[in-house]
């Protein structure tokens, strides 16, 4: 059979290519339709409009929504970005440093805090005060909040740096020190400045990802006005036995998620156009 | 005795295997322009960066100004800030203007103040002929400005010596006049002028001496004329036909 040669048999149906693609896309659509169909007639709409979308519970929700739980989730998030981005520019730094003991303390931290779940170095984070007895994380719960998301991003964001300080070319360097800057001052005054501005788009998605694991501040026991938005809309829903607080912080979250999601892609597709 | 600009003694570099400077010995005069020709993989851009340590020698010494930089003692950032160099790719910091480019180094290696280096960045832009350029970016300039910023940038800490690698490969050709023109300014200017290219007409107007190098060893070393005109090697002869009659 494999012998035989393949001559352009003619499709036994007859069907041209072009009528085939019809077909195909026709058959998606009836799915579709079907799907949808079945969503309308066989969804309870009065029972989840109750439990999701309850025009009072969400009501409830304000102002605390915006005043309390969005407020102390930017400040988780801030906070924590602000804690892995300079922690995450040294780790960078020492993973590219001449000095070889750097190197592996650098590999050594990304790969633990990269490999472990972020609910796990939160958890850990609970655990401080009774591990070092007398230990206290400066700021209360905002410092725990902002150490968790600050040691589990700077993992990732040393990796973010180290790409762009490896994309920097080394010209760039050579014609510092060729000025007669030291190795220290070409890294401060030409190469640090030019990777920053390169890792912008995936800085802003690692800000993203920081956002929303801000959520798992919720393990830190916390409570009153430390809440952020996961953990606002989950007591709320308890209290009022009704899914429909989860769902508006939900919404809050995409609220800021998406126009940060398409800033970085415009970032990104800008820095493609300058080169 | 007379202190000579630069002097190489016995200068030997390996990359891995690779051997590719065999014991060079030269010596630039203060006020001299040298032009060192070659083909590529002759070792003559390794032979300029051994000069300011951006390479560091296997082997032998380099003296700059009577100063043995090769020493591990010596401050090699003190060295540096006395040559200036210029590179084929330009090597501007994209980040910066065409003045800021010139002012940086100014204030964080010879520590000028603001006022006094923006002065001396906007005479030293005009001399290259891209003043009115002076607040645009590196990625807004052509190819021919970039690298007289980058002459600029050099001459703006007041170099005693001047190394040029390759400084016109990497131009469009209609560009190349105006850096070549800038370059005999400056060796009419009295520059010491270490010069690796492949423009033989440059070499042979502007250089008083010319260097022929193949193969990580000096093979010719004379006079301009001399060395492109009248080749005593061989070797010399080869490279030069296939420079100047490319199409045989």
């Amino acid at each position: 059979m494999a012998d035989q040669p393949k001559t352009a048999e003619p499709a036994r149906s007859g069907l041209s290519p072009r009528k085939k693609q019809q077909i195909s896309r026709g058959v998606q659509y009836v799915v579709l339709a079907v799907a949808l169909i079945a969503l309308v007639l066989y969804a309870d709409w009065g029972s989840l409009a109750q439990n999701f979308a309850k025009p009072d519970v969400a009501s409830a929700a304000l102002p605390d929504l915006f005043t309390i739980a969005l407020r102390n989730t930017v400040i988780y998030a801030v906070g924590g970005f602000a804690f892995s981005f300079v922690l995450g520019l040294l780790l960078a730094l020492m993973r590219l440093s001449q000095v070889r003991p750097y190197r592996w303390v650098a590999i050594v931290y990304v790969e633990i805090f990269r490999g472990l779940p972020a609910l796990l170095i939160f958890l850990m984070i609970t655990f401080l005060p009774l591990a070092l007895p007398g230990f206290q994380v400066p700021g209360g719960t905002y410092g725990q909040g902002i150490l968790g998301l600050g040691l589990v991003g700077a993992a990732y964001q040393a990796e973010v740096f180290r790409a762009g300080l490896q994309a920097v070319p080394k010209g760039q360097t050579e014609a510092a020190r060729s000025l007669g800057m030291s190795a220290t001052r070409a890294q401060v005054t030409v190469v640090i400045p030019q990777a920053v501005r390169m890792v912008i788009p995936p800085t802003t998605n690692q800000f993203v990802a920081l956002l929303k694991d801000s959520s798992l501040v919720l393990f830190l026991g916390v409570s009153g006005e430390y809440v952020e938005l996961a953990k606002f809309g989950n007591d709320l829903a308890s209290q009022y036995a009704n899914a429909t607080p989860i769902m508006v912080a939900g919404v809050t979250y995409l609220i800021v998620t998406i126009p940060l999601g398409y800033l970085a892609s415009r970032l990104e597709g800008r820095k493609r156009r300058v080169g | 005795m007379m202190t000579h600009a630069i002097e190489l003694q016995d200068l030997h570099k390996h990359f891995g295997k690779n051997e590719v400077l065999r014991g060079i010995d030269l010596t630039v005069d203060p006020g001299q322009v040298v032009c060192v020709i070659g083909p590529s993989g002759s070792g003559k851009s390794t032979l300029l960066r051994c000069v300011n340590m951006l390479e560091r020698p296997t082997r032998g010494r380099v003296y700059v100004k009577g100063v043995e930089v090769t020493h591990p003692d010596v401050d090699i950032d003190a060295v540096r800030r006395h040559i200036g160099m210029v590179f084929q790719q330009f090597n501007l910091f994209p980040h910066m203007s065409a003045l800021q480019n010139v002012m940086i180094a100014q204030q964080r290696v010879l520590k000028r103040s603001k006022g006094e280096a923006e002065t001396i960045a906007r005479e030293n832009l005009d001399k290259v002929g891209v003043g009115e350029k002076c607040h645009s970016l590196p990625g807004q300039l052509s190819g021919g400005q970039q690298q007289r910023v980058a002459i600029a940038r050099a001459l703006a800490m007041n170099p005693d010596l001047m190394l040029f690698d390759e400084p016109t490969s990497a131009l469009d050709p209609e560009l190349v006049g105006d850096v070549l023109a800038v370059m005999r300014k400056l060796a009419e200017e009295g520059m010491t002028m270490l010069v690796v290219t492949h423009e033989m007409g440059f070499a042979r107007e502007v250089a008083e001496r010319v260097v022929f190098m193949d193969g990580g060893v000096v093979v010719e070393d004379g006079n301009a004329d001399q060395v492109i005109g009248d080749p005593r090697q061989e070797r010399t002869r080869a490279f030069l036909h296939r420079v100047l009659h490319p199409e045989g």
